[in-house]
């Protein structure tokens, strides 16, 4: 069937490969038509994200190069704010801090997350363990900031982690964990890991699910210790899911917000402050739009600094 | 036989220890929103005379019918538009191959790792500038644009995979592009749909920083946003906190209780493609 329509298109809108194409169907220009309208299918997501990510991200490093309190004019300042960023040991120390929650965040949830995994890998098809899975996520589904808020009361002076190092004998050194300037960090830091550790279990055991049980049997008939079957058949088998866990977590404590806004609002002093709640208070509190922006930049960055060397790594081990 | 008896009944303790401190902020949230209101209890101990009244109260307190239909407004504004034009993005980037489909996709890439603090200072002005500060559009429009990159690249990734010969099958017979996504891709992709669209609900009820930024009304804000004013209002009365918010979690967590194979196979996709 001739499409007459097509006639007033120019052929060389075409692609080249079906102009060339011998033996062409007749719905072949009509095909390569609408190959182009399939791009009215992509305009309004592509709209939606350019108006709202896009454009944002551009503006973000347009502000960096200004000093702007978001109201008045504005002027240039090159690369000035970034050098504050770089410079300023105050800022340092809060970009620090973000390094610092990785540990709780991430190193303590998968490290944690895979010995449960291990253990519990021969009854990974029982009751308990379904039930485990749904009780593990409930972290996952609540707000943040109900995680926070909850465990502002656990580890407040009068809450159960003091009730319980009572308990046992440890009254000496109860406190308000999430209010001395030495507890702070790693206080948040266990909320942090609270939240993450259920997410990380039932990944790496639904990974370990997949294994072919005969690849332990013949580790087993070699010899192998525990640990020389856990080195040599678990790990490189659930490297795609260790791979996600780190990912995942390293994002969650780089860019950590609703935690610590609700649990510490930075403090006491600075000792909790993250980039993302300091991006906040310059922004919107201090009204220095452009540092904000300037740290707003380098934080992106450190994200993506940290977490392509993570799937590159995770993609050579999959070949 | 015994050495993996021993380590079944070790994992075993391990779970059980694992799932009680996960619901052990649950358990102490609850037993301390039964204390006489005002008191500064201890943060695990089964009350003398249980104040039920205390959730009755916090329900009031928080204003709870408003926020549950402001919440449920905001997720209707976001969800099915964002999956609706997620779905279409993704079926003509994995599925159409329109031509320059590949430099789309990468452009949809650089925000997926995008912490949204990033981008929030230029938002602010931007929703500003249109007039919609303090209402729920200013949570609504830009979160649809901030859920892009990951719903696109979760469709493309059902797309890629959807068989070509449906389409030339259809093709033939004559069908045009949008009945052929219409009609036969998306009853295909309803378990890639259902999934996003679960992990998109979830994502919009508990959005924090976009709510206390961009709208100042506890009222208009998300659920996760009215909850940190209701922190701040109330903070000092430890009881009526704690059953704030209890009554906070409860939509989720029967949303959740009721969807929960699906919560949990939809979380687990969610972070293994995202």
């Amino acid at each position: 069937m001739l499409d007459l329509s097509t006639g007033r298109h120019p052929a060389a809108r075409e692609p080249a490969g079906a102009r060339r194409a011998p033996r062409r169907k007749p719905g072949a220009r009509r095909a390569a038509r609408a190959r182009w309208a399939g791009w009215l299918f992509v305009v309004p997501a592509l709209g939606m994200y350019g108006l709202f990510v896009l454009r944002p991200l551009a503006l973000t490093i347009q502000y960096s190069l200004y000093q702007w309190d978001g109201i008045g004019p504005s002027t240039w300042t090159g690369l000035g704010n970034y050098a504050t960023v770089f410079s300023d040991p105050a800022l340092l120390a809060i970009i620090g801090n973000a390094f610092k929650l990785i540990v709780a965040f991430s190193v303590v949830p998968v490290l944690l997350g895979l010995a449960v995994a291990v253990v519990i890998r021969r009854i990974s098809a029982s009751r308990l363990a379904l039930t485990a899975r749904t009780v593990l996520f409930l972290p996952q589904v609540i707000p943040l900031v109900a995680a926070g808020i909850a465990w502002s009361w656990l580890l407040s002076s009068t809450g159960v982690a003091n009730q319980f190092l009572s308990a046992i004998g440890l009254g000496g050194i109860t406190r308000a964990w999430l209010g001395d300037f030495s507890t702070a960090l790693p206080a948040v830091g266990l909320i942090g890991a609270w939240v993450l550790v259920g997410l990380c279990t039932v990944l790496l055991m639904s990974g370990m699910t997949k294994i072919d049980p005969s690849l332990y049997e013949a580790a087993r008939i070699d010899g192998a210790g525990l640990w020389r079957e856990f080195t040599a058949v678990t790990l490189p088998s659930i490297r795609q899911e260790i791979a996600v866990c780190v990912t995942v977590t390293v994002i969650a404590a780089l860019a950590s917000f609703d935690i610590v806004y609700i649990s510490t609002q930075g403090g006491p002093g600075e000792a909790t402050m993250v980039p993302g709640l300091e991006i906040y208070e310059l922004a919107f509190s201090h009204r220095q739009v452009g540092l904000a922006s300037a740290l707003a930049v380098v934080l992106i960055v450190l994200v993506l600094a940290c977490v392509l060397p993570i799937q590159r790594l995770a993609r050579k081990g999959a070949q | 036989m015994i050495g993996s008896r021993r380590e079944a009944i070790i994992g075993r303790a391990l779970l059980i220890l694992l799932m009680a401190f996960t619901v052990l902020p649950f358990v102490s949230l609850f037993t301390t929103a039964l204390q006489p209101s005002g008191t500064y209890p201890l943060g695990l101990e089964w009350p003398a005379h249980p104040q039920w009244g205390n959730f009755t109260q916090a329900f009031k307190a928080a204003q709870m019918g408003s926020l549950l239909e402001s919440s449920a407004l905001i997720v209707a504004g976001v969800v099915p538009v964002s999956v609706l034009i997620a779905t279409m993005a993704g079926f003509a980037i994995g599925h159409l191959r329109v031509p320059g489909s590949r430099l789309a996709f990468l452009l949809f890439l650089v925000g997926l790792t995008l912490p949204f603090e990033g981008v929030i200072t230029p938002l602010y002005y931007e929703v500003q500038g249109m007039g919609l500060l303090n209402t729920r559009w200013a949570i609504i429009l830009p979160l649809i644009g901030l859920f892009m990159p990951f719903s696109v690249y979760w469709m493309r990734a059902h797309f890629v995979t959807a068989p070509a010969e449906l389409t030339d099958a259809a093709r033939t017979d004559g069908v045009n592009t949008w009945q052929l996504f219409w009609r036969i891709h998306v009853p295909l992709a309803r378990p890639a749909i259902s999934s996003l669209t679960i992990l998109l609900f979830l994502w919009t009820w508990n959005q924090f920083l976009l709510a206390i930024v961009l709208v100042d009304d506890p009222t208009k804000r998300t659920m996760a946003g009215a909850l940190g004013a209701f922190q701040g209002q109330w903070g000092t009365n430890i009881p009526l906190l704690c059953a704030g918010s209890l009554i906070i979690l409860v939509p989720t967590l029967l949303v959740f209780l009721a969807f929960q194979r699906h919560f949990v196979v939809a979380l687990l996709q969610g972070s293994l493609k995202g």
